[in-house]
Protein backbone atom coordinates (compact mmCIF):
# COMPACT_ATOMS: atom_id res chain seq x y z
CA UNK A 1 0.00 0.00 0.00
CA UNK A 2 1.79 3.15 -0.87
CA UNK A 3 0.45 7.00 -0.44
CA UNK A 4 1.48 6.85 3.14
CA UNK A 5 2.10 10.45 3.46
CA UNK A 6 -1.67 11.16 1.84
CA UNK A 7 -3.26 8.53 4.68
CA UNK A 8 -1.64 10.95 7.23
CA UNK A 9 -2.47 13.86 5.51
CA UNK A 10 -6.00 12.71 5.78
CA UNK A 11 -5.79 11.35 9.02
CA UNK A 12 -4.75 14.44 10.46
CA UNK A 13 -7.23 16.27 8.72
CA UNK A 14 -10.25 14.08 10.27
CA UNK A 15 -8.69 14.81 13.66
CA UNK A 16 -8.48 18.65 13.25
CA UNK A 17 -12.27 17.75 12.31
CA UNK A 18 -13.14 16.22 15.37
CA UNK A 19 -11.40 19.05 17.07
CA UNK A 20 -13.46 21.24 15.52
CA UNK A 21 -16.68 19.29 16.06
CA UNK A 22 -16.03 19.44 20.08
CA UNK A 23 -15.58 22.64 19.84
CA UNK A 24 -19.05 23.37 18.31
CA UNK A 25 -20.42 21.15 20.98
CA UNK A 26 -18.55 22.96 23.86
CA UNK A 27 -20.56 26.45 22.58
CA UNK A 28 -24.08 24.86 22.41
CA UNK A 29 -23.56 23.56 26.12
CA UNK A 30 -21.92 26.70 27.27
CA UNK A 31 -24.70 28.80 25.38
CA UNK A 32 -27.51 26.81 26.45
CA UNK A 33 -26.08 27.00 30.75
CA UNK A 34 -25.46 30.63 30.47
CA UNK A 35 -28.75 31.07 29.03
CA UNK A 36 -30.35 28.75 31.98
CA UNK A 37 -28.01 31.03 34.60
CA UNK A 38 -28.44 34.28 33.09
CA UNK A 39 -24.61 34.64 32.60
CA UNK A 40 -24.43 37.62 30.11
CA UNK A 41 -20.49 37.99 30.39
CA UNK A 42 -20.65 33.92 30.10
CA UNK A 43 -22.74 34.64 26.96
CA UNK A 44 -20.57 37.59 25.76
CA UNK A 45 -17.26 34.98 26.21
CA UNK A 46 -19.16 32.10 24.33
CA UNK A 47 -19.79 35.28 21.12
CA UNK A 48 -15.86 35.98 21.55
CA UNK A 49 -14.75 32.62 21.56
CA UNK A 50 -16.37 32.28 18.18
CA UNK A 51 -14.03 33.71 16.66
CA UNK A 52 -11.48 30.75 17.60
CA UNK A 53 -13.92 28.51 15.93
CA UNK A 54 -13.80 30.50 12.92
CA UNK A 55 -10.44 30.32 12.81
CA UNK A 56 -9.85 26.81 13.08
CA UNK A 57 -12.62 25.86 9.97
CA UNK A 58 -10.39 28.32 7.91
CA UNK A 59 -6.76 26.83 9.11
CA UNK A 60 -8.48 23.22 8.15
CA UNK A 61 -10.02 24.60 4.94
CA UNK A 62 -6.41 25.85 3.87
CA UNK A 63 -4.81 22.29 4.73
CA UNK A 64 -7.41 20.72 2.44
CA UNK A 65 -6.93 22.46 -0.29
CA UNK A 66 -3.47 22.18 -0.05
CA UNK A 67 -3.51 18.35 0.18
CA UNK A 68 -6.03 18.96 -2.63
CA UNK A 69 -3.36 20.13 -4.85
CA UNK A 70 -0.51 18.44 -3.62
CA UNK A 71 -1.86 15.04 -4.01
CA UNK A 72 -4.52 15.24 -6.37
CA UNK A 73 -6.61 12.93 -4.82
CA UNK A 74 -8.86 10.79 -7.04
CA UNK A 75 -12.16 8.84 -5.70
CA UNK A 76 -13.11 8.35 -2.40
CA UNK A 77 -10.00 10.61 -1.26
CA UNK A 78 -11.45 12.80 -3.47
CA UNK A 79 -14.31 12.59 -1.55
CA UNK A 80 -13.00 12.09 1.64
CA UNK A 81 -11.83 15.42 1.06
CA UNK A 82 -14.42 17.32 -0.89
CA UNK A 83 -16.82 16.23 2.74
CA UNK A 84 -14.57 17.47 4.93
CA UNK A 85 -15.02 20.90 2.86
CA UNK A 86 -18.63 21.03 3.55
CA UNK A 87 -18.59 19.22 6.94
CA UNK A 88 -16.23 22.12 8.13
CA UNK A 89 -18.46 24.23 6.64
CA UNK A 90 -21.24 22.82 8.51
CA UNK A 91 -19.64 22.61 12.09
CA UNK A 92 -18.69 26.22 11.94
CA UNK A 93 -21.85 26.99 11.38
CA UNK A 94 -23.14 25.01 14.04
CA UNK A 95 -20.88 26.86 16.23
CA UNK A 96 -23.12 30.26 14.91
CA UNK A 97 -26.30 29.28 16.10
CA UNK A 98 -24.33 28.55 19.67
CA UNK A 99 -22.97 32.18 19.45
CA UNK A 100 -26.94 32.91 18.40
CA UNK A 101 -28.07 31.49 21.47
CA UNK A 102 -25.36 33.00 23.62
CA UNK A 103 -26.49 36.58 21.72
CA UNK A 104 -30.34 35.90 22.35
CA UNK A 105 -28.99 35.51 26.41
CA UNK A 106 -27.53 39.26 25.94
CA UNK A 107 -30.50 40.61 25.09
CA UNK A 108 -33.39 38.72 27.73
CA UNK A 109 -34.31 40.94 30.28
CA UNK A 110 -32.92 39.49 34.42
CA UNK A 111 -35.48 36.81 36.07
CA UNK A 112 -35.46 34.62 38.72
CA UNK A 113 -33.02 31.65 37.93
CA UNK A 114 -32.40 29.05 37.01
CA UNK A 115 -34.35 30.27 34.01
CA UNK A 116 -37.46 28.05 32.93
CA UNK A 117 -37.13 26.79 29.53
CA UNK A 118 -39.49 24.46 28.75
CA UNK A 119 -38.92 22.05 25.84
CA UNK A 120 -35.18 23.95 24.81
CA UNK A 121 -33.10 22.16 27.29
CA UNK A 122 -34.48 18.71 25.98
CA UNK A 123 -34.27 19.91 22.20
CA UNK A 124 -30.70 20.68 22.97
CA UNK A 125 -29.97 17.11 24.61
CA UNK A 126 -30.81 15.69 21.32
CA UNK A 127 -29.09 18.40 18.76
CA UNK A 128 -26.09 17.91 20.54
CA UNK A 129 -26.53 13.82 20.81
CA UNK A 130 -26.50 14.29 16.92
CA UNK A 131 -23.66 16.08 16.16
CA UNK A 132 -21.92 13.89 18.63
CA UNK A 133 -23.39 10.68 16.83
CA UNK A 134 -22.48 11.91 13.74
CA UNK A 135 -19.26 12.73 14.24
CA UNK A 136 -18.65 9.51 15.11
CA UNK A 137 -20.63 7.82 12.26
CA UNK A 138 -18.11 10.33 10.42
CA UNK A 139 -14.71 8.37 12.04
CA UNK A 140 -16.07 5.35 11.45
CA UNK A 141 -17.29 5.97 8.28
CA UNK A 142 -20.66 3.88 9.09
CA UNK A 143 -23.66 4.58 6.66
CA UNK A 144 -25.88 2.99 8.57
CA UNK A 145 -25.44 4.74 11.62
CA UNK A 146 -25.07 8.13 9.22
CA UNK A 147 -28.82 7.42 8.18
CA UNK A 148 -30.13 6.47 11.36
CA UNK A 149 -29.03 9.59 12.91
CA UNK A 150 -30.92 11.26 10.37
CA UNK A 151 -34.26 10.25 12.07
CA UNK A 152 -33.76 11.80 15.14
CA UNK A 153 -34.13 15.37 13.22
CA UNK A 154 -37.95 14.46 13.33
CA UNK A 155 -37.52 14.60 16.89
CA UNK A 156 -35.97 17.81 16.91
CA UNK A 157 -38.73 19.29 14.94
CA UNK A 158 -41.61 17.84 17.31
CA UNK A 159 -39.57 19.33 20.23
CA UNK A 160 -39.68 22.62 18.21
CA UNK A 161 -43.63 22.40 18.14
CA UNK A 162 -43.61 22.11 21.44
CA UNK A 163 -41.65 24.59 22.28
CA UNK A 164 -43.79 26.80 19.62
CA UNK A 165 -46.80 25.64 21.16
CA UNK A 166 -45.66 25.82 24.92
CA UNK A 167 -44.52 30.10 24.15
CA UNK A 168 -47.62 30.58 22.00
CA UNK A 169 -49.64 29.78 24.95
CA UNK A 170 -47.89 32.12 27.38
CA UNK A 171 -47.75 35.04 25.33
CA UNK A 172 -51.64 34.92 24.67
CA UNK A 173 -52.43 34.37 28.61
CA UNK A 174 -50.05 36.98 29.46
CA UNK A 175 -49.10 39.61 27.41
CA UNK A 176 -46.21 40.70 28.99
CA UNK A 177 -44.42 37.66 28.29
CA UNK A 178 -44.68 37.88 24.86
CA UNK A 179 -41.15 39.57 24.10
CA UNK A 180 -39.18 36.78 26.58
CA UNK A 181 -40.92 33.81 24.66
CA UNK A 182 -40.09 35.18 21.40
CA UNK A 183 -36.37 34.94 22.24
CA UNK A 184 -36.88 31.02 23.38
CA UNK A 185 -38.45 30.53 19.62
CA UNK A 186 -35.32 31.96 18.26
CA UNK A 187 -33.38 30.17 20.34
CA UNK A 188 -35.40 26.76 19.13
CA UNK A 189 -35.20 28.11 16.12
CA UNK A 190 -31.29 27.57 16.66
CA UNK A 191 -30.91 23.90 17.56
CA UNK A 192 -33.54 23.00 15.46
CA UNK A 193 -30.92 24.57 12.71
CA UNK A 194 -28.00 22.90 14.53
CA UNK A 195 -29.66 19.62 14.06
CA UNK A 196 -30.14 19.78 10.51
CA UNK A 197 -26.29 20.85 9.77
CA UNK A 198 -25.49 17.59 11.65
CA UNK A 199 -27.79 15.82 9.21
CA UNK A 200 -25.89 17.36 6.51
CA UNK A 201 -22.77 15.87 7.92
CA UNK A 202 -24.36 12.64 8.12
CA UNK A 203 -25.03 13.25 4.27
CA UNK A 204 -21.53 13.64 4.16
CA UNK A 205 -20.64 10.15 5.26
CA UNK A 206 -22.91 8.70 3.07
CA UNK A 207 -20.87 9.80 -0.04
CA UNK A 208 -17.60 9.78 1.26
CA UNK A 209 -18.20 5.83 1.47
CA UNK A 210 -20.77 5.46 -1.44
CA UNK A 211 -20.10 8.42 -3.78
CA UNK A 212 -24.11 9.02 -3.67
CA UNK A 213 -25.34 12.25 -2.67
CA UNK A 214 -28.97 12.05 -1.38
CA UNK A 215 -30.95 14.49 1.33
CA UNK A 216 -31.80 12.26 4.03
CA UNK A 217 -33.93 13.98 5.72
CA UNK A 218 -35.87 17.21 4.80
CA UNK A 219 -36.91 19.22 7.36
CA UNK A 220 -39.90 20.94 7.89
CA UNK A 221 -39.18 24.56 8.80
CA UNK B 1 -15.02 14.97 -42.39
CA UNK B 2 -15.80 11.60 -44.05
CA UNK B 3 -18.10 9.67 -42.37
CA UNK B 4 -18.11 7.03 -45.08
CA UNK B 5 -16.95 3.50 -44.64
CA UNK B 6 -16.11 2.09 -47.60
CA UNK B 7 -12.59 1.05 -46.99
CA UNK B 8 -10.76 0.06 -50.02
CA UNK B 9 -9.85 -3.44 -50.87
CA UNK B 10 -5.98 -4.81 -49.18
CA UNK B 11 -3.43 -4.26 -52.26
CA UNK B 12 -1.04 -6.12 -50.11
CA UNK B 13 -1.54 -9.66 -48.29
CA UNK B 14 -1.82 -8.35 -44.88
CA UNK B 15 -3.44 -10.58 -42.16
CA UNK B 16 -6.96 -10.40 -40.83
CA UNK B 17 -7.67 -11.29 -37.39
CA UNK B 18 -9.62 -14.42 -36.79
CA UNK B 19 -13.24 -14.23 -35.95
CA UNK B 20 -13.67 -16.68 -32.86
CA UNK B 21 -12.38 -16.52 -29.14
CA UNK B 22 -10.15 -19.16 -27.90
CA UNK B 23 -10.10 -18.02 -23.62
CA UNK B 24 -13.36 -16.59 -22.69
CA UNK B 25 -12.38 -14.99 -19.22
CA UNK B 26 -11.34 -11.77 -17.80
CA UNK B 27 -15.20 -10.73 -16.32
CA UNK B 28 -15.76 -7.23 -15.30
CA UNK B 29 -17.43 -6.55 -12.12
CA UNK B 30 -21.09 -6.15 -12.74
CA UNK B 31 -21.95 -2.57 -13.80
CA UNK B 32 -18.58 -1.92 -14.17
CA UNK B 33 -18.58 -1.43 -17.74
CA UNK B 34 -21.16 1.29 -19.09
CA UNK B 35 -21.67 1.43 -22.92
CA UNK B 36 -21.51 5.17 -23.89
CA UNK B 37 -24.84 6.35 -25.54
CA UNK B 38 -25.10 7.85 -28.76
CA UNK B 39 -22.82 7.59 -32.25
CA UNK B 40 -20.59 4.82 -32.21
CA UNK B 41 -17.07 5.04 -34.31
CA UNK B 42 -15.61 2.36 -33.04
CA UNK B 43 -17.06 -1.48 -31.78
CA UNK B 44 -14.47 -3.56 -30.19
CA UNK B 45 -15.56 -6.83 -29.79
CA UNK B 46 -13.78 -9.82 -27.52
CA UNK B 47 -10.41 -8.70 -28.83
CA UNK B 48 -7.33 -10.81 -28.02
CA UNK B 49 -3.59 -10.03 -29.00
CA UNK B 50 -0.45 -12.12 -28.54
CA UNK B 51 2.80 -10.79 -29.19
CA UNK B 52 4.41 -14.86 -30.22
CA UNK B 53 3.53 -16.61 -27.38
CA UNK B 54 2.45 -14.16 -24.98
CA UNK B 55 -0.44 -12.79 -24.25
CA UNK B 56 -1.07 -9.14 -24.23
CA UNK B 57 -4.60 -8.17 -24.50
CA UNK B 58 -7.90 -11.12 -23.33
CA UNK B 59 -10.94 -10.53 -24.56
CA UNK B 60 -11.61 -6.85 -25.03
CA UNK B 61 -14.91 -5.78 -25.75
CA UNK B 62 -15.92 -1.88 -24.85
CA UNK B 63 -17.89 0.85 -27.60
CA UNK B 64 -15.90 4.41 -28.76
CA UNK B 65 -18.30 6.71 -29.08
CA UNK B 66 -17.77 9.20 -31.80
CA UNK B 67 -16.89 12.48 -31.81
CA UNK B 68 -16.06 12.50 -27.82
CA UNK B 69 -12.70 11.82 -26.28
CA UNK B 70 -12.02 8.23 -24.90
CA UNK B 71 -8.55 7.32 -22.81
CA UNK B 72 -7.55 4.65 -22.06
CA UNK B 73 -5.77 4.58 -18.50
CA UNK B 74 -3.91 1.84 -16.62
CA UNK B 75 -0.06 0.58 -15.33
CA UNK B 76 2.41 0.06 -17.40
CA UNK B 77 1.86 -3.20 -19.47
CA UNK B 78 -1.56 -3.61 -19.13
CA UNK B 79 -1.99 -3.43 -23.30
CA UNK B 80 -3.28 -0.27 -23.40
CA UNK B 81 -1.06 1.27 -26.22
CA UNK B 82 -1.36 -2.33 -28.02
CA UNK B 83 -4.98 -1.97 -28.03
CA UNK B 84 -4.78 2.06 -29.49
CA UNK B 85 -2.18 0.39 -32.25
CA UNK B 86 -5.27 -2.06 -33.12
CA UNK B 87 -7.73 0.37 -33.78
CA UNK B 88 -5.46 1.64 -36.97
CA UNK B 89 -3.97 -1.68 -37.38
CA UNK B 90 -0.26 -0.70 -36.42
CA UNK B 91 0.04 -4.43 -35.32
CA UNK B 92 -0.11 -5.85 -38.19
CA UNK B 93 3.78 -3.96 -39.03
CA UNK B 94 4.85 -6.68 -36.00
CA UNK B 95 5.60 -10.10 -37.33
CA UNK B 96 4.12 -11.91 -34.62
CA UNK B 97 1.01 -10.96 -33.91
CA UNK B 98 -1.75 -12.45 -33.68
CA UNK B 99 -5.33 -11.54 -33.08
CA UNK B 100 -8.35 -12.12 -32.10
CA UNK B 101 -11.83 -11.20 -32.00
CA UNK B 102 -13.18 -8.34 -34.04
CA UNK B 103 -12.71 -4.60 -34.50
CA UNK B 104 -15.30 -2.53 -36.12
CA UNK B 105 -15.56 0.72 -37.49
CA UNK B 106 -18.53 2.62 -38.41
CA UNK B 107 -19.90 -1.64 -38.61
CA UNK B 108 -17.51 -2.26 -41.00
CA UNK B 109 -15.23 -5.24 -39.67
CA UNK B 110 -11.34 -3.52 -39.86
CA UNK B 111 -9.75 -6.59 -39.76
CA UNK B 112 -12.57 -8.27 -42.86
CA UNK B 113 -10.10 -9.43 -45.61
CA UNK B 114 -10.86 -7.00 -48.19
CA UNK B 115 -10.19 -3.97 -45.93
CA UNK B 116 -7.12 -1.73 -47.01
CA UNK B 117 -4.96 -1.52 -43.65
CA UNK B 118 -3.55 1.82 -45.65
CA UNK B 119 -6.96 3.20 -45.93
CA UNK B 120 -7.52 2.35 -41.97
CA UNK B 121 -4.98 4.52 -41.17
CA UNK B 122 -5.84 7.45 -42.86
CA UNK B 123 -9.13 7.20 -41.76
CA UNK B 124 -7.97 7.04 -38.17
CA UNK B 125 -4.58 8.69 -37.79
CA UNK B 126 -2.26 8.34 -35.19
CA UNK B 127 -0.10 11.10 -32.82
CA UNK B 128 3.14 9.69 -31.21
CA UNK B 129 4.53 9.95 -27.47
CA UNK B 130 7.71 12.00 -28.93
CA UNK B 131 7.43 14.62 -31.78
CA UNK B 132 8.08 13.00 -34.86
CA UNK B 133 7.96 15.32 -37.73
CA UNK B 134 9.59 14.81 -40.68
CA UNK B 135 13.10 16.51 -41.41
CA UNK B 136 11.39 18.91 -44.13
CA UNK B 137 9.71 22.15 -43.65
CA UNK B 138 6.02 22.83 -41.70
CA UNK B 139 4.86 23.29 -44.88
CA UNK B 140 5.74 19.80 -46.57
CA UNK B 141 5.15 18.22 -42.82
CA UNK B 142 1.61 19.08 -43.23
CA UNK B 143 1.02 18.51 -47.03
CA UNK B 144 3.00 15.13 -46.96
CA UNK B 145 0.32 12.61 -46.79
CA UNK B 146 -1.82 14.79 -49.19
CA UNK B 147 0.65 14.45 -51.95
CA UNK B 148 1.46 10.52 -51.05
CA UNK B 149 -2.63 10.36 -51.47
CA UNK B 150 -2.46 12.36 -54.33
CA UNK B 151 -4.49 15.27 -52.97
CA UNK B 152 -5.77 16.96 -56.39
CA UNK B 153 -7.42 19.81 -54.21
CA UNK B 154 -5.61 23.38 -52.94
CA UNK B 155 -2.44 22.57 -50.83
CA UNK B 156 -1.87 25.93 -49.50
CA UNK B 157 -5.60 25.80 -48.28
CA UNK B 158 -5.43 22.46 -46.63
CA UNK B 159 -2.00 23.47 -44.84
CA UNK B 160 -3.14 26.35 -43.58
CA UNK B 161 -6.79 24.82 -42.63
CA UNK B 162 -4.82 21.99 -40.82
CA UNK B 163 -2.48 24.19 -39.01
CA UNK B 164 -5.35 26.31 -37.82
CA UNK B 165 -6.92 23.36 -36.66
CA UNK B 166 -3.96 22.77 -34.89
CA UNK B 167 -3.79 25.93 -32.98
CA UNK B 168 0.02 26.58 -34.77
CA UNK B 169 -1.18 28.59 -37.61
CA UNK B 170 -0.42 32.08 -35.99
CA UNK B 171 2.54 30.59 -34.58
CA UNK B 172 4.33 29.38 -37.82
CA UNK B 173 2.36 31.53 -40.51
CA UNK B 174 5.41 33.41 -41.58
CA UNK B 175 7.69 30.41 -41.57
CA UNK B 176 6.44 27.55 -43.19
CA UNK B 177 9.89 26.94 -44.85
CA UNK B 178 11.47 26.85 -41.63
CA UNK B 179 11.84 22.89 -40.35
CA UNK B 180 9.62 21.11 -38.69
CA UNK B 181 12.58 20.45 -36.31
CA UNK B 182 13.01 23.45 -35.16
CA UNK B 183 9.80 24.21 -33.54
CA UNK B 184 9.51 23.72 -29.46
CA UNK B 185 8.22 19.95 -28.22
CA UNK B 186 4.99 21.46 -28.21
CA UNK B 187 4.78 23.00 -31.42
CA UNK B 188 6.40 19.73 -32.82
CA UNK B 189 3.41 17.64 -31.31
CA UNK B 190 0.90 20.16 -32.69
CA UNK B 191 2.94 19.87 -36.21
CA UNK B 192 1.69 15.72 -35.62
CA UNK B 193 -1.38 16.29 -35.42
CA UNK B 194 -1.76 18.93 -37.87
CA UNK B 195 -0.01 16.35 -40.42
CA UNK B 196 -2.57 13.98 -38.98
CA UNK B 197 -5.60 16.35 -39.42
CA UNK B 198 -3.94 16.83 -42.95
CA UNK B 199 -5.09 13.15 -43.85
CA UNK B 200 -8.60 13.90 -43.32
CA UNK B 201 -9.15 11.42 -40.65
CA UNK B 202 -12.51 10.65 -38.43
CA UNK B 203 -10.54 9.45 -35.48
CA UNK B 204 -7.54 10.54 -33.96
CA UNK B 205 -5.58 7.93 -31.81
CA UNK B 206 -3.25 9.34 -29.72
CA UNK B 207 -0.07 7.81 -28.01
CA UNK B 208 1.03 9.76 -24.37
CA UNK B 209 0.98 12.60 -26.54
CA UNK B 210 2.07 14.86 -24.13
CA UNK B 211 4.50 12.78 -21.91
CA UNK B 212 7.88 14.37 -23.49
CA UNK B 213 6.29 17.97 -23.30
CA UNK B 214 6.67 20.68 -20.41
CA UNK B 215 3.28 21.44 -18.67
CA UNK B 216 2.34 24.87 -20.47
CA UNK B 217 2.87 22.62 -24.01
CA UNK B 218 0.85 20.17 -22.06
CA UNK B 219 -2.44 22.68 -21.40
CA UNK B 220 -2.26 23.51 -25.19
CA UNK B 221 -2.64 19.99 -26.57
CA UNK B 222 -5.31 19.65 -24.20
CA UNK B 223 -7.31 22.50 -24.93
CA UNK B 224 -6.75 21.85 -28.72
CA UNK B 225 -8.34 18.20 -28.12
CA UNK B 226 -11.31 19.57 -26.62
CA UNK B 227 -11.25 21.74 -29.62
CA UNK B 228 -11.14 18.88 -32.07
CA UNK B 229 -13.70 16.73 -30.51
CA UNK B 230 -16.26 18.86 -32.13
CA UNK B 231 -14.89 17.26 -35.43
CA UNK B 232 -12.86 14.16 -34.31
CA UNK B 233 -13.16 11.36 -32.39
CA UNK B 234 -10.67 10.94 -30.27
CA UNK B 235 -8.57 8.18 -28.61
CA UNK B 236 -6.19 8.74 -26.08
CA UNK B 237 -3.57 6.60 -23.63
CA UNK B 238 -2.09 8.68 -20.58
CA UNK B 239 -0.27 7.31 -17.62
CA UNK B 240 -1.44 11.27 -16.44
CA UNK B 241 -5.13 10.45 -14.81
CA UNK B 242 -5.63 14.09 -14.71
CA UNK B 243 -5.01 14.13 -17.97
CA UNK B 244 -7.45 11.70 -18.34
CA UNK B 245 -10.03 13.42 -16.37
CA UNK B 246 -9.26 16.73 -17.56
CA UNK B 247 -9.92 15.86 -21.27
CA UNK B 248 -12.03 12.95 -22.01
CA UNK B 249 -15.15 12.24 -21.87
CA UNK B 250 -15.07 8.21 -21.55
CA UNK B 251 -12.05 6.55 -20.06
CA UNK B 252 -11.77 2.67 -19.79
CA UNK B 253 -9.35 1.50 -17.06
CA UNK B 254 -7.10 -1.72 -18.35
CA UNK B 255 -5.39 -4.06 -15.90
CA UNK B 256 -2.68 -6.54 -16.32
CA UNK B 257 -3.18 -8.82 -13.10
CA UNK B 258 -1.65 -12.37 -11.63
CA UNK B 259 -4.14 -14.19 -13.76
CA UNK B 260 -5.05 -12.03 -17.06
CA UNK B 261 -3.25 -10.00 -19.45
CA UNK B 262 -4.03 -7.15 -20.95
CA UNK B 263 -8.08 -7.17 -19.53
CA UNK B 264 -10.70 -3.98 -19.41
CA UNK B 265 -11.44 -3.65 -15.66
CA UNK B 266 -13.67 -0.71 -16.05
CA UNK B 267 -15.07 1.70 -18.93
CA UNK B 268 -17.80 4.62 -18.65
CA UNK B 269 -18.48 8.44 -18.17
CA UNK B 270 -14.75 10.05 -16.80
CA UNK B 271 -16.55 11.74 -14.14
CA UNK B 272 -18.16 8.42 -12.37
CA UNK B 273 -14.97 6.50 -13.61
CA UNK B 274 -12.67 8.94 -11.26
CA UNK B 275 -15.30 10.25 -8.57
CA UNK B 276 -16.89 6.77 -7.59
CA UNK B 277 -15.43 3.72 -9.97
CA UNK B 278 -17.40 0.53 -9.60
CA UNK B 279 -14.13 -1.67 -9.41
CA UNK B 280 -11.60 -2.11 -6.41
CA UNK B 281 -9.01 -2.36 -8.41
CA UNK B 282 -9.74 0.94 -10.38
CA UNK B 283 -10.35 2.94 -7.45
CA UNK B 284 -6.82 1.48 -5.76
CA UNK B 285 -4.94 2.29 -9.21
CA UNK B 286 -6.76 6.10 -9.56
CA UNK B 287 -5.54 7.04 -5.87
CA UNK B 288 -2.16 6.21 -6.52
CA UNK B 289 -2.48 2.86 -4.38
CA UNK B 290 -0.54 0.49 -7.06
CA UNK B 291 0.52 0.78 -10.29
Amino acid sequence: MTRDLFNAELRQLQDDVLTLGSMAEKAILDALESMRDGDVEWSRRIIEDDQRINKKRFEIEDRAIFVIASQQPMATDLRALASILYIITDLERIADHAEGIARINTMMEPEPLPRRLGYIPAMADRAVAMLRDSLKAYIEMDVDAAVQICNADDEVDRLQDSVYEDCIQQMVANPATIQRNTYLLWTAHNIERIADRCTNICERVVYTVTGHMDELNVSRY
Amino acid sequence: MSNSVDLRPASTGQRAAEGTLERPMAQAQPGAIVEPEGEIAITIENLSLWYGPKQALTNVSMKIPARKVTALIGPSGCGKSTLLRCINRMNDLIPTVRIQGSLYYHGVNLYGPDIDPVEVRRRIGMVFQKPNPFPKSIYDNVAFGARVNGFKGNLDQLVEQSLRRAALWEEVKDNLKKSGLALSGGQQQRLCIARAIANQPDVILMDEPCSALDPIATLKIEDLMRELVKDYTIIIVTHNMQQAARVSDYTAFMLTDEQVTGQLVEYGPTEELFTTPKDRRTEDYISGRFG
